[in-house]
């Protein structure tokens, strides 16, 4: 074949849309689905620090995830994390969102540094917040102790019931401007007219809102909502720099959990279980999510 | 008295717009000067709010140490990762876009990829490296964050590729270029404002991950997210370090960003939002 008429073979429709897709199939297949075949096989297998047995061994890695409760307090506690911090992500970006459409100067100057904390590393994120609750010479007792007009001393990474209250802190400064920005693009798009209509028919704050305001920027908040939870759902980053999971077990969220039982105690078989179940659990929640949303549409 | 109403409820807004930004650039700020405060001062009780002198020192021992070839490597795999998830991610969205290729579920499976959390797959991939001997490599790490890009920037771009309209590219046709030609000559061109956003964001990606640089490097291509970890002891904190190596990762992606605000709600939203 001479290069003239290989070029054209390739110039053919039905190659060249295969040629250029090509590349970026071969990539997701070795990441999406290798990992996963060597997942399915090594849950059934009997790997861990003490020795491997490569002969099928039965589900009874999946039998033991069941009666983990170290298990399940980790995605008890990713769960309750989620469902705390994304209502709270949401309220105040959309708060913040509509001060933001109101007339400012210096507007685009503010949010420029307002979005400063959601493109900064988790890591740099958690360390900051791990330095500003330090009891001794971070900031945020100092601060608290102005406001309450005497010595507050809170020691806010030992203490149980201050343990996450911190690492909320930290996640909603960090993920907050996201939803502001999401928002506030998604409020800046409704009709205008509408909403003068509205007023001069004089419907309530209330009404206005579910019937036009929700309506118009629904879609994007959907979106937004689906970022962060899954987001929510792996974190890692964050907790890992600010307690590492403790004190004990206490902050271990299914990530961390999970990094713990493959790179620390080398169970491989069991935490190849373990990863089956967090996917599994995935592509229920998002599969019934995205149902709900077609529906409503 | 309603001009007065006006000029008081903007003063409160402004008041307030300037209190929220304060609340979210002070652990930033704390951060910075943490970098460089003396010993003492970071030590200090009651904490010290602005140190008495610029100390850089924690920066020259990152750089004397060779701590600071931590941000290197991240430089090289973020960048280099992103050049070639661009490319291969670009020509998978056009080829999705004009051919439809695997029609709508393709799309939607390679999206999907990016909803399995890093931890789940940690481990297999792991064991990849070892047997390839591509731990602790630079090389490693570039192709993993390749592939775990791919899926964004297909995505992104195809909406980008979507709005640009057909008939250019029938007429570049007509007048007798190759579809690679089309491509590169009309297509590309046309989506520079969509690669430039989708890259930077695909470096963001790359250059935040903590970690499967934890899981994959050990000392010769550790990046500064891992570097930063390091410095926490179990006997010792070293803060002075952890507020350099931080601000090293972190300056240039302010730089970054403020270059490239119009572009980042449609990168953020996955191209929900069309800014």
């Amino acid at each position: 074949m001479t290069a003239n008429s290989l070029s054209r073979t390739l110039e053919r429709p039905g190659v060249f849309k295969y040629l250029l897709i090509a590349p970026a199939v071969f990539v997701i297949l070795l990441i999406g689905l290798y990992p996963l075949i060597k997942l399915a096989v090594t849950s059934f297998q009997d790997i861990s620090m003490f020795g491997a047995d490569y002969s099928f061994n039965g589900a009874k890695h999946y039998v033991r995830l069941f009666g983990d409760s170290r298990l399940w307090e980790s995605l008890l506690h990713t769960v309750l994390f989620t469902a705390v911090a994304l209502p709270i992500e949401l309220v105040l970006g959309y708060l913040l969102a509509l001060l933001f459409l109101e007339r400012l100067p210096g507007k685009s100057f503010f949010v420029a540094i307002i979005l400063l904390p959601t493109i900064i590393s988790p890591i740099v994120a958690g360390s900051t917040w791990r330095l500003m609750i330090d009891q001794r010479f971070g900031p945020v007792n100092q601060i608290l102790s102005w406001i309450a007009g005497r010595e507050v001393e809170l020691l806010w990474n030992i203490q149980t019931y201050l343990v996450w209250p911190a690492i909320m802190i930290a996640e909603v400064w960090q993920w907050t401007p996201f939803m502001f920005l999401m928002l506030y693009a998604a409020l800046s798009n409704v009709d205008k007219e509408q909403l003068e209509a509205a007023q001069i028919d004089g419907a309530s704050w209330w009404m206005t809102f579910r019937r036009i305001v929700l309506p118009a920027i629904m879609p994007v908040m959907v979106i937004a909502m689906l970022i962060r939870a899954l987001d929510l759902f792996r974190i890692f980053d964050i907790i890992w720099t600010m307690t590492q999971g403790g004190p004990g077990t206490m902050t271990e969220t299914i990530s961390i959990y999970a990094y713990n039982i493959a790179f620390r105690e080398f169970e491989t078989s069991y935490s190849a279980a373990i990863a089956f179940l967090v996917i599994f659990i995935l592509t229920l929640v998002v599969v019934w999510l995205l149902r709900r949303v077609e529906v409503e549409r | 008295m309603i001009r007065w109403d006006r000029g008081w409820r903007l003063y409160l807004r402004v008041a307030l717009a300037l209190g929220i930004t304060l609340v979210f650039v002070f652990p930033v700020y704390w951060l910075a000067m943490i970098s460089v405060k003396s010993p003492d001062e970071i030590y200090a009780y009651p904490p010290v709010w602005f140190p008495s002198e610029f100390r850089f020192s924690s920066y020259v021992t990152l750089f004397r140490d060779g701590d600071a070839w931590a941000v290197w490597n991240s430089l090289i795999t973020a960048g280099v990762s992103t050049v070639l998830a661009m490319a291969i991610g670009t020509t998978a969205a056009y080829s999705i876009v004009r051919f439809r290729t695997g029609g709508e579920n393709l799309a939607i499976w390679i999206i999907s990829q990016r909803m399995i959390p890093p931890i789940c797959v940690a481990f297999p991939i792991f064991l990849l490296f070892v047997s390839w001997q591509w731990i602790d490599t630079r090389f490693g790490l570039i192709l993993l964050y390749t592939a775990f890009n791919v899926p964004y920037v297909t995505w992104m771009m195809r909406g980008y590729i979507q709005d640009i309209p057909l008939e250019l590219e029938h007429s570049a046709l007509v007048d007798g270029l190759s579809r690679w030609a089309v491509l590169r000559k009309v297509v590309l061109p046309m989506a520079r404002a969509g690669l430039f956003a989708t890259a930077v964001f695909t470096f963001i990606f790359a250059w935040n991950d903590f970690l499967f640089a934890l899981v994959l490097t050990k000392s010769e291509a550790v990046t500064y997210t891992v570097k930063v970890t390091g410095y926490f002891g179990s006997q010792s904190t070293f803060w002075s370090k952890i507020g350099a190596m931080s601000m090293l990762g972190v300056l240039p992606m302010m730089f970054v960003v403020a270059t490239m605000q119009r572009f980042i709600v449609r990168g953020m939203s996955l191209g929900a939002v069309k800014g």
